[in-house]
Formats: C-alpha cells, sequence, structure tokens
C-alpha cells in the first residue's frame, strides 16, 4: 500500500492536467481519487500558501528589479512624475560607460574582490576544512576559533580591523614603527592600499564561512572512497583532489556561488570605512552614492544597478539550473 | 601534571595508532599558529576596549595596561545611545525571525507536500531573489518606500523610517532561504505522512500545523539561530531605508558610531564588541545550530 503510493506519488514535473492558477494539478486525472481528498477549502488554503509571500516577493523584490531597468533608461531625479521627456534611451549607459570617472575602477575593484575571494580566501577556507577533517585531537577547538568571526557583522568587522589598520593608534603601525607622521602608513586612507586591507578584513570572515560549509560536505563523503584509495597506495594529496574534490561537485558549486555572490554584494565594510571612496568604489557603494545618498540620480545609479544584474544573473543562474537538474531527477 | 598524563595518553595512542610523525607535529603547529592569527584582532579590540585611552596614551598602544576598566563600555554604551539601538534591533529582529519562519514553512510545505503547476517556479523565484543582491534593488525600493504612506490613516508618515518597514524587506528577503532550506528538509519527511492524513480527513492546515512542522522543529531551530543573527547584522537595510533617526538596529548605528568615536579607538572598540555581544552570545551558547543552519543551505541544495 505505501509503496504503492509513493510509486505513483506525482513529481514535479508530472503536472499535464492543465489547471489554471494554482490549482492542484499535479497529475490530477491519475490520481483522481486521492486529490478529491482536497477540500475547496483546502486548495483556498494552499492557495494562499504560497500566493501571498510570493506577491510580496513579488512587489518587493522582482518588481524593484525591474523598475530598475526602466529608470535605468531615464533621467528622473526623483522629483515629480515620470514622462515621455524623462526617457532618454541609453544615454546613462553611454555616460557610464564613457564619462564617469568611477564606473571601470568601481568593475575592477569588484573582480579583484571576487578573484580574491575566489582565490585566496576560498582555497584556504577549504584547506583548513580538509586539515580538520582528519581525526585531530583538538579539531572541535580549532573550528570553533576559524568560525568565530562568521558570527559578527562585516560592519563589526570593519571597526575591529580599524584597530589593526588605524594610522596612529593601530595595531600595525605600532608594531612596525611606522607612526611618525613622515612613515606613517595609512592602511585605510591610501588608495592603493585600501582595497587590500578591507579585503584582508572581510576574508577574516569568508574563510570560516566557507570551512564550515566544505567541512559538513567532507563529512558526508563515503569514507569507504577514501580507503580503498589509501588501499591503492594514494597519497594523502592525490585522495583529495582525484577522489574527495570531485565527489564534491555539488558543495564546490554552492562555494563557487556564495563566493561570486559574497563578491557583488560587498558593501557594508567598505561603507563602514570610508562610504566607498578614494580607492573602495565598488558597483554597490555607486548605485547608492548616486541613487540615494548625496545626488538623486535615479535613472543614472539604475544604470549601474542593471549591470549589476546582469553580472549576478550568471551565478544564480547556474545555481538554479543546478538545482533544476537535481529537482528533476 | 597536565604533561604527564598528555605524555601517556600520547604513548598509547602512538602504541594503538601510528607513531607521532613529524608531519603532524608541523601539522598542529601550523593550526596553532593560524588558530592564534585568527583569533588575534578580536582578542586586540577587547585588549584596547579595556585600557583606558589616557593609559594607552601614555604607555604606547603596544604596552601592558596600567589600568584594565570597563569605563569604556559604560561610555560607549551611554554615549552611543545603546539602549535605545539594543531595543531598534530587538523590535526589528525577533518578529522579522518569526514571520520569516512561518511564511517561509507555509511556501515549503505547500510546494513540496503537493504537486502542482508553478511549484518549481515559485521555487525558484524565491531562491533567487535571496540571491539577488540587494542594491540592485535599492533605488526603487527608496522611492516605494517614501511613497507608500505608513500607517494608513496618519498622513505624513511613510513606510520609509518605519520599523515595518525594516522587518519587511527583512522578511520578504530572508524568506527566499529559508524556503530553500526548508523545502529540502521536508522533501526529506515521508510522503505517507501527507496522503494519510489526508485520508484520515484531516485538513491541509492541520496537516501543516500539527504534523509536519513539528517534525521540522531541528531545522526552524537551526534556521531561527542563523536568521536572528543575519538580520541583527543587517547593515544594508536599516541605514538606506531609514533616516538618520532613533529608529535605526544598531548594526547600522554603528555607522555614526565609527564618525564619533574615531579619535579615540578604545572607545570605538568597546562600543564594537557592545554591538558583537548578542551574536557572540548565539556563537557561544547556539554554535550547532547556527553551523547546521549554514550547512542545511548547502549539504543537500
Amino acid at each position: 500500500m505505501a509503496d504503492n503510493l509513493a510509486d505513483v506519488a506525482p513529481d514535479v514535473s508530472g503536472s499535464q492536467a492543465g489547471t489554471p492558477g494554482v490549482a492542484l494539478s499535479g497529475g490530477v486525472k491519475r490520481l483522481r481519487g486521492r486529490y478529491t481528498l482536497l477540500t475547496r477549502r483546502d486548495k483556498l488554503t494552499l492557495g494562499l500558501m504560497v500566493g501571498l509571500p510570493l506577491l510580496f516577493d513579488l512587489a518587493l523584490i522582482w518588481g524593484p528589479t525591474i523598475v530598475s531597468v526602466v529608470f535605468s533608461f531615464t533621467n528622473w531625479n526623483g522629483i515629480g512624475g515620470i514622462t515621455d521627456k524623462n526617457f532618454i534611451g541609453l544615454k546613462n549607459y553611454e555616460s557610464l560607460f564613457t564619462a564617469y570617472p568611477f564606473f571601470w575602477p568601481a568593475l575592477q575593484h569588484n573582480i579583484l574582490w571576487l578573484a580574491f575571494l575566489m582565490f585566496v580566501a576560498t582555497p584556504i577556507g577549504i584547506f583548513f576544512a580538509v586539515l580538520l577533517d582528519r581525526e585531530l585531537r583538538a579539531s572541535r577547538i580549532y573550528q570553533t576559533v576559524f568560525y568565530l568571526p562568521v558570527v559578527l557583522s562585516l560592519a563589526v568587522i570593519g571597526i575591529i580591523w580599524t584597530l589593526q589598520y588605524a594610522p596612529e593608534q593601530g595595531f600595525i603601525n605600532n608594531a612596525l614603527g611606522r607612526t611618525a607622521n613622515n612613515n606613517l602608513i595609512d592602511w585605510y586612507g591610501n588608495p592603493s592600499l585600501n582595497l587590500w586591507a578591507a579585503l584582508v578584513a572581510t576574508s577574516w570572515r569568508h574563510v570560516g564561512y566557507i570551512m564550515v560549509i566544505y567541512l559538513a560536505g567532507l563529512k558526508s563523503v563515503d569514507p569507504a572512497l577514501r580507503e580503498a584509495a589509501k588501499v591503492d597506495g594514494a597519497t594523502e594529496r592525490q585522495i583529495f583532489f582525484r577522489v574527495v574534490f570531485p565527489v564534491m561537485a555539488p558543495i564546490n558549486i554552492v562555494i563557487v556561488v556564495v563566493t561570486v555572490i559574497e563578491a557583488l554584494r560587498a558593501f557594508d565594510i567598505v561603507y563602514i570605512i570610508n562610504r566607498g571612496k578614494n580607492g573602495l568604489e565598488l558597483l554597490s557603494t555607486l548605485i547608492t552614492n548616486n541613487g540615494i545618498s548625496e545626488s538623486n540620480r535615479v535613472g543614472f545609479a539604475s544604470a549601474i544597478a542593471v549591470v549589476l544584474l546582469l553580472i549576478s544573473l550568471v551565478p544564480i543562474v547556474l545555481f538554479l539550473s543546478r538545482t533544476m537538474r537535481e529537482e528533476r531527477r | 601534571m597536565t604533561a604527564v598524563s598528555q605524555a601517556g595518553r600520547t604513548t598509547i595512542a602512538s602504541v594503538n595508532h601510528r607513531p607521532i610523525r613529524p608531519r603532524r607535529i608541523a601539522l598542529y603547529a601550523f593550526l596553532t599558529f593560524m588558530a592564534v592569527t585568527w583569533l588575534f584582532p578580536l582578542l586586540w579590540a577587547i585588549y584596547t576596549a579595556l585600557r583606558p585611552y589616557a593609559d594607552t596614551l601614555a604607555r604606547g598602544y603596544i604596552s601592558v595596561a596600567g589600568t584594565i576598566t570597563l569605563d569604556n563600555f559604560v561610555n560607549a554604551f551611554n554615549q552611543g545611545g545603546f539602549p535605545r539601538a539594543y531595543a531598534n534591533s530587538l523590535v526589528i529582529a525577533v518578529p522579522a525571525v518569526i514571520v520569516t519562519l512561518f511564511v517561509a514553512s507555509m511556501v515549503a510545505f505547500a510546494v513540496t507536500r503537493f504537486s502542482w503547476r508553478f511549484n518549481l517556479v515559485a521555487l525558484m523565484i524565491f531562491t533567487a531573489g535571496n540571491l539577488l543582491p540587494p542594491q540592485v534593488i535599492i533605488v526603487p525600493l527608496f522611492r516605494l518606500y517614501t511613497l507608500i504612506p505608513w500607517p494608513p490613516a496618519d498622513n505624513g508618515k511613510l513606510l520609509y523610517d518605519q520599523y515595518l518597514g525594516v522587518i519587511l524587506i527583512n522578511v520578504v528577503f530572508q524568506t527566499g532561504f529559508c524556503v530553500f532550506v526548508l523545502s529540502n528538509y521536508m522533501k526529506t519527511l515521508s510522503r505517507e505522512l501527507t496522503e494519510a492524513a489526508l485520508a484520515d480527513g484531516a485538513s491541509v492546515w492541520r496537516i501543516y500545523w500539527n504534523v509536519i512542522l513539528p517534525l521540522c522543529r531541528p531545522a526552524l531551530a537551526a534556521l531561527a539561530t542563523l536568521e536572528f543573527t543575519f538580520i541583527y547584522n543587517d547593515f544594508f537595510w536599516a541605514l538606506l531605508l531609514m533616516s538618520k533617526g532613533d529608529k535605526r538596529p544598531i548594526t547600522s548605528a554603528l555607522n555614526n558610531l565609527q564618525g564619533a568615536f574615531f579619535t579615540n579607538t578604545n572607545l570605538l572598540a568597546a562600543g564594537a564588541l557592545l554591538a558583537a555581544i548578542p551574536t557572540i552570545l548565539v556563537y557561544v551558547f547556539l554554535q550547532k545550530h547556527f553551523i547546521s543552519g549554514l550547512t542545511l543551505g548547502s549539504s543537500k541544495g
């Protein structure tokens, strides 16, 4: 009986009966008997359970996303309504790419941010996870230390690192003896240094985050695989790269997505340092600085938002298509 | 004493397993070095916060403290408007977490226990919404918030600069993540639960509330811990959807603190640590839930 039900249970793609809206449809024909168990009220309940949250999600996230795209073709400054006259075609993009001095640096900073997280912080996190996955006596203590920064907000992290970086009162300069006026290192102030300073601070958190996720993944790898490889005489390095890493493919994708998204979202830490200026421009801070804080260049800020959106769609689509494939299976 | 017992254990271990190899020692040395490095910025912040400004000034920043006192914490607490900011954080984070979990569990229940036409699409819309950088939507959202009067009867007041507005966007944004995690969790529950309850004539609501939700308790506990930390740590929404007013939660209020205390890093350190205390408590007492919340989202996803 139970087996029967499980066998005929409709899967997600089995929605051949085309009842519109939120009505239940999956295999209605096949399973008429079962679905008549759902009363009108039940169907209404289910409709509201998904419908209302969906409405809010569309109104506050996807609606504004589309509006961003529309705004990007206007020169609207936020005052009065938008009329035909406000639509200026691609002019915002044109001035963004050719005239605005901060766009290319910001994009470059975002790319650098991504590269640093992807090729420095994330590998360190994976490395820690691999080391701590062995039978170590104090593994838990080390884990606890490395993931501590993960619970802190990036705003707090920005301040904690201020205490390291501050020119006269910070630890680093005092340790190096570089606090005099003529040899001072201005870690957060110098535009060719501050991005690196911010990246180190942000990695402090990112490494722990990746370590936690990866460690959980490693624990779920079948130990028999490793044993088999060991019996065959593989070294630890070989076991990781040839056996464990490929088996971890799903987690690897999660980690890539998490890293890319974190890099595109970066905002808090540079904002707390200097509001994202003077070497710390990122696409995210350009959006808020143009669209909200100082000027009301709504249209122009939206064009930057669209650029950020298009870049973000890459990891989002990658993640969703993978989830979809798994779902179908 | 400890050394003796340590040594004793090591010998036994090496008899049972393999001898302590130099590589193992190198591993421990490396990990210990990294752990100390990792802890250092936080320990330094604590140390700085415990010293009076005058003491560091007199003895230098890297020096043995002459006085250890909680004065900086007291002063930061009083001058930084902390009581108010803590209250704001609670007023925002607690309802936001509860509503997020409630809403997300309903969505996850409906899309995983019943098969309907737009199942996968709905799941995608929620998940993708959570992955979007918040800055993509902030400009139109800011405009929207300054257009909607709230409360409706009270003219002049807007959704902008209100607790409700910040709670709402936190809920909507975090619901995506929680739907994703909870639906993965619910998929592991046997389908027969729903079938049997339906056959017994239970309503959909009863199945959700009395059958499925209680089974999700571990996932809900993990997500509650994680979401509390996420929303408490939110800097962005409250910064941009509230004016400089006194409604900002503590994480966003740090922005003003940085400006006000920048000449006195000892006070600044104390302020930042005060803001971090609730999340450090989570770290100490709810570590397990926090970690399983983080990993639930990735391991099965």
